[in-house]
């Protein structure tokens, strides 16, 4: 134990020590110094406004400014991206503006191009019409003239039938005589205009309907899209003419264009007039065009020198907002005119804090100081973790379980390791390996540039993990060379194999087996094993016996960690009743098994394991002598079990013929003495049941007339008092609801034990399926296409296996993979000491304000 | 097959059903209004729906706000869910979720007749709909000059058209007429809805037909009330109940004679349901009858969400959404006008 303490201390293993400030600032430099504070970004301020709704805090005239900016940015780039120009961030032109410089600039801007905006809408309406109307003149003319040649024959029938229709309707025929048309003896007339292509044919059916079918239709596809000045988007257009007769029928149709969103223009009858308009038209439209060009050529020019100023002014604003919501979450003191402020930073960060105040208080020329100093707290801190980028990743795969404790063993230091082994140990083939490596390498290789840009959600996943997909590759190789595999198929990389087929044409490897001739294979699996009779149940009990070790060892680190925990939180009770009967339990289970597994390879022994196993417990008196498998071997081994059996009789405290029962009891009562120790414990102190909180509890009685000191407001009286990390939390001891607990963590233990060392075995399915799986691809696939003579068929069969390989091996079993290595360190490992219930450190600071919107 | 939702009901609407659950935690809370109530002017509003689900429609809006463009987005946020659910539906689901738009349509179609029937601007009157009650040939509306043509013209190509058959006459349109076209059109459309419910069946059938029912006889008091005092026959009257619900037949005949708000009162308390909604206010008082209703009708939509495997839940959340758009309305003109006292009126809490 004396080892263990002489260690030196691991900077990842422990959050970093965290301390709970107070910041008394005055007015004039709290904003400067919060700013500052975000340059840092190492000080987390907590909400001590939380009843307040938003709008009722100090600073909400700010944030609401603040707010109209950001709308006003928004406004600018969405104008940006629609006018489609392209702006670079001008970096070197940095100028240096306050806010209500900014704000003033802003407003400036967003007048001006809105002004530009109603007035090139204006235009563009208007050539917009035009640009109708000549649509309209073009095709509306063509029908009309085929309409005046036809006119001659149609025109009898015409009459024929509105004389007949009229009739029906009890019109007189005097009002059709006062109303002839000079230019249409029918007495029909037309209207022209222009409609949405999707809206055509509605408009049709409803002319038909309101005029009873009295009409004539005409339409054309205008062949130009006309923008749609609402949307700004060009939309396809119909030029229609109809042709009716009456009054009526033309206030209906009026009334129908208008509510179908069309719009008529006249179109003059004769051919001349309609040439005379259409040059007039055609003239009007190509000087708008000239000033709608100039106008243009402005906006974008207004635009573009926006555009190069607004990252910067974007940057600004948020930094502002952000600055002014944290303001918002101090307590102002209107008497003495400063702000209050609490919040959690890194011990080490705070020199750097200490400095970054006194620059603000100098730079805001106030004539106080700000006051910064410790307060206690029973609350736990949040919990920091300062990682690079390698390291991110591996504790953000255990985050995702569960942010650990304050100062709690740090299971990522082990993942870093172990995460990526597991992996390959179910993964392993270097064939595979290398591809992933490759990967990996690109991935880190252009880590800048894919750093900068957005990546899509699987991208994104592959670039967080790519410092985890390298060590996989490298350990998948490893584990590859071990089990001897590329693609499945083997290599004689370390020498010549140790067997040989009994007669010169192998023919008998699958029904007999070889013999070996010389010394073993220097590294892994041997290469003839390949195929061989022999080759399943070698591997498999290779690789399940190789999980067990693994799976045993990873437990028992686990437990162990449990150790250190409660070590460093000086925890007597927690070594005592949980961490030795749990460090004995397993042991004398699977940690025999294990030593058992360690034996018999070591000797070439023929036992059965099983057997030894299960006649632990159902004979424990029984004579082992009995075993045949296992009388054969050497004495010291007979020893060794006896003895193991025995001890593990001892902690199991009585013999039994059910052990497991008995064992469950000793560990109740195990728990039993904890709570007796426990009621003890709460009855002196009477708190919380860790001496951790015990300890802090003591300490801030001691220390609360102090902090208090220092404020020396009359106004701020204990019940105001902001802090809420003050208000003790007295938790109410619960002989049962402990008991109960203790009880069902302890059985859960039990039962896990075994259930968890066979979730290991997983290790060797996984990497058996994996196996298995190039096989099949390698043989069934390249192989078999390899054996006919057809190029088109050796091709196609190369591209199937590639993309098997690369989609179902390289993807999916690497998916699959991971995920059993997720459980295997979230469940069976983690489960033995990680609590997992701290709050992550979210530090005020600018920089992750920037990655956040990105 | 009743009490085997569980077994099938998820293959086509689990997904949706999560969708609209998801939408439901989004609606405003009592803490959110009394939030709200505090607020001194509609930047303050705005504000605090930012942190709400009606943040991103209002972000972009210039800071004079006004309680229209308030109401016009949080319509267009519920017009959007609306749009994604009805995209993802299959049947019977997206008709079902139609049906729920037609009582939208027949308000715009009254709202349009009538608009032009006092000669407003067509184009205004579009703006006024509810966008949940459009159709492509709306506008049309009106160049109609009879209910007849009305019909010929442009509703025979909407759902609305077999709701139609009670009230095809060729009378010019009046206010009288048309409002009677709504309620016979409002009573087709409901006894339409409740049929339809009843051949979905199940949990849908059962709890849909309570909230009808509810909604059936609400319209048949709120007819009766309304039609005091006007030369409305009580044969025509008695023709514009809806054939279902808790006060049919009975009450409705009771109803149908009544001559003054303390007689309804005295047909409507003998109906266990409707009593606690009576015993809230005093004789003779109409004014608060519509809250009361509101509070009641909250009440049964909001348990409507207890049960699972129905698609009452759709119906239940767009009549609970139209309540909150109804309170935020409320709520930012009592802000805008200054009479923060009266905020509380009118105002329904959901939750």
């Amino acid at each position: 134990m004396k080892f263990f303490d002489d260690l030196a201390p691991m900077d990842h293993f422990r959050s970093e020590d965290m301390s709970l400030v107070q910041l008394i600032m005055p007015v004039e430099s709290a904003q400067l110094a919060v700013s500052y504070l975000g340059e840092i970004g190492l000080l987390q301020f907590k909400d001590l406004n939380e009843e307040k709704s938003p709008f009722q805090r100090t600073f909400v005239n700010q944030v609401k400014r603040c707010g109209e900016m950001s709308r006003k940015l928004r406004f600018f780039a969405d104008q940006i991206s629609k006018a489609g120009v392209t702006t670079y961030p001008d970096s070197a032109s940095e100028e240096v503006i306050d806010l209500e410089q900014l704000e003033i600039r802003l407003s400036e801007h967003e007048v001006e191009l809105l002004e530009m905006n109603r007035n090139s809408e204006k235009l563009q309406q208007t050539y917009n019409e035009l640009l109708e109307f000549k649509l309209v003149l073009l095709k509306a003319g063509r029908f009309l003239g085929s309409a005046q040649n036809h006119a001659v024959m149609a025109e009898t029938e015409l009459v024929e039938n509105n004389y007949s229709m009229k009739d029906e309707d009890g019109l007189s025929l005097l009002e059709q005589s006062i109303q002839p048309e000079p230019s249409n003896m029918a007495g029909l007339r037309f209207i022209s205009g222009i409609i949405c292509q999707s809206k055509e044919l509605t408009f049709e059916r409803m002319l038909f309907r309101a005029t009873r079918g009295n009409m004539f239709f005409n339409q054309a596809p205008a062949g130009e899209q006309v923008m749609d000045p609402v949307s700004g988007e060009k939309v396809h257009k119909t030029v229609f003419v109809v042709f009716f007769s009456g009054e009526q029928a033309k206030s209906k149709i009026l009334k129908i264009c208008q509510a179908f969103g069309a719009s008529c223009y006249p179109v003059p009858e004769e051919n001349n007039k309609q040439k005379q308009l259409a040059h007039e038209v055609s003239l009007r439209l190509s000087e708008l065009e000239v000033t709608l060009d100039a106008g243009m050529r402005h906006r974008n020019k207004a635009l573009a020198s926006i555009g190069s100023q607004l990252w910067n002014w974007t940057i600004m604003v948020k930094k502002e907002k952000a600055v002014y919501d944290t303001l918002n979450m101090l307590n102002f003191d209107v008497t003495k005119k400063c702000l209050v402020g609490e919040g959690w930073c890194p011990t080490f960060a705070k020199p750097q804090i200490k400095e970054a105040l006194h620059h603000a208080t100098i730079h805001s020329n106030s004539q106080v100081g700000i006051i910064f100093h410790d307060m206690d707290s029973s609350e736990s801190p949040p919990t920091y973790f300062r990682t690079n980028r390698f390291t991110n990743a591996f504790q953000e795969i255990v985050d995702a379980y569960g942010v650990a404790r304050f100062q709690e063993a740090n299971p990522a230091v082990y993942s870093v390791i172990t995460f990526p082994f597991l992996f390959a140990v179910m993964f392993g083939d270097w064939g595979h390996g290398l591809c992933l490596l490759l990967g990996s390498l690109v991935l880190i290789l252009h880590e800048k540039k894919l750093g900068s840009q957005k990546l899509g959600s699987f991208m994104e996943m592959a670039y967080g993990g790519r410092y985890v997909l390298l060590l996989m590759a490298l350990f998948s190789i490893y584990c590859g060379l071990l089990y001897n595999e590329f693609f499945s198929v083997p290599f004689y990389i370390f020498g010549e194999s140790a067997y040989k087929c009994r007669n010169a044409d192998c023919s008998d490897v699958h029904t007999v087996g070889l013999i070996k001739y010389r010394d073993p294979y220097p590294f892994g699996v041997d290469p003839k094993w390949r195929g061989s009779r022999s080759e399943l149940p070698f591997l498999n009990s290779l690789k399940m016996k190789m999980s067990i070790l693994l799976g045993v060892s990873q437990m028992n680190l686990g437990i162990i960690l449990s150790y250190f925990d409660a070590k460093f939180h000086a925890n007597p009770l927690d070594i005592q009743y949980q961490f030795i009967p749990q460090m004995i339990f397993l042991n004398s289970l699977f940690g025999y098994l294990a030593l058992l597994i360690v034996i018999k390879w070591c000797t070439g022994s023929q036992a059965d394991l099983y057997h030894v196993m299960i006649y632990m417990f159902l004979e424990p008196f029984g004579n082992l002598g009995e075993n045949q498998l296992f009388w054969g071997q050497k004495e010291l081994q007979v020893t060794l079990c006896i003895h193991l059996l025995y001890r593990e009789m001892d902690v199991f405290s009585m013999c039994s013929t059910t052990e497991i029962l008995l064992l469950v009891l000793v560990i109740i009562e195990v728990c039993l003495i904890l709570y007796a120790d426990i009621i003890i414990d709460s009855g002196h102190s009477g708190s919380s049941l860790d001496a951790f909180s015990k300890t802090i509890y003591l300490e801030e009685t001691t220390d609360r007339g102090r902090t208090y000191g220092i404020l020396g407001t009359s106004e701020m009286d204990v019940d105001h008092e902001p802090d809420s990390a003050r208000h003790q939390h007295h938790e109410d001891f619960n002989f049962s609801e402990v008991f109960v607990h203790q009880m069902i963590h302890s059985i859960e233990f039990v039962l896990g034990a075994v259930s968890n060392t066979a979730s290991y075995l997983r290790l060797w399915a996984l990497s058996l399926a994996h196996s298995e799986l190039s096989t099949v691809f390698y043989e069934k696939l390249l192989l078999l296409a390899w054996g006919y003579d057809s190029i088109v068929i050796r091709i196609t069969g190369l591209v199937v296996f590639a993309f098997a390989t690369a989609f179902v091996l390289l993807m999916m079993e690497t998916l699959s993979a991971l995920l059993h290595a997720l459980r295997l360190h979230w469940v069976e490992f983690m489960g033995k000491f990680y609590h997992g219930d701290g709050y992550k450190f979210k530090p005020f600071s600018f920089k992750l304000l920037a990655d956040e919107e990105d | 097959m009743y009490g085997f939702e569980a077994l099938t009901f998820n293959v086509h609407g689990g997904y949706l059903e999560a969708i609209v659950r998801g939408y439901r935690s989004g609606l405003l809370t009592a803490a959110d209004y009394n939030n709200l109530c505090q607020c001194e002017t509609l930047d303050d509003v705005k504000m605090h729906l930012s942190a709400t689900e009606y943040g991103p429609y209002l972000q972009n809006e210039p800071s004079p706000l006004h309680t229209t463009t308030i109401v016009e987005k949080c319509t267009l946020k519920l017009v959007d869910e609306y749009k994604h659910m009805l995209c993802q539906a299959t049947e019977p689901l997206s008709t079902f979720l139609e049906y729920i738009t037609y009582g939208y349509m027949i308000d715009n179609v009254v709202l349009i007749v009538t608009g032009t029937l006092h000669e407003r601007d067509v184009q205004e009157l579009l703006e006024k709909c509810h966008p949940l009650g459009m159709f492509d040939s709306i506008a049309t509306l009106a160049v109609a000059q009879n209910m007849r043509e009305l019909y010929r013209l442009v509703l025979v190509d909407t759902p609305l058209a077999p709701y139609f058959s009670e009230c095809i006459t060729s009378e010019d349109l009046d206010d009288m007429n048309i409002e009677i076209m709504r309620n016979t059109l409002y009573k087709a459309y409901l006894e339409d809805f409740y049929n339809f419910c009843q051949k979905l069946g199940g949990a849908t059938a059962e709890i849909m037909s309570d909230l009808l029912a509810f909604e059936a006889d609400r319209r048949a008091v709120n007819i009766t009330i309304n039609s005091i005092g006007t030369e409305l026959t009580r044969d025509d009257r008695r023709k514009l109940y809806s054939n279902f619900g808790l006060l049919y037949p009975y009450g409705h005949e009771e109803l149908a004679i009544c001559e003054d708000i303390d007689q309804v009162r005295g047909v409507m308390e003998k109906y266990p349901p409707y009593q606690s909604i009576f015993a809230k206010i005093s004789y003779g008082e109409s004014q608060m009858l519509d809250k009361a209703f509101y509070e009641e009708e909250v009440k049964r939509l909001c348990l409507a969400f207890e049960q699972q495997f129905h698609y009452a839940v759709f119906f239940a959340y767009m009549r609970l959404s139209e309540q909150e758009i109804r309170n935020l309305m409320w709520i930012s003109e009592c802000v805008a006008q200054n009479q923060k006292s009266r905020i509380h009126d009118s105002v329904v809490f959901i939750f």
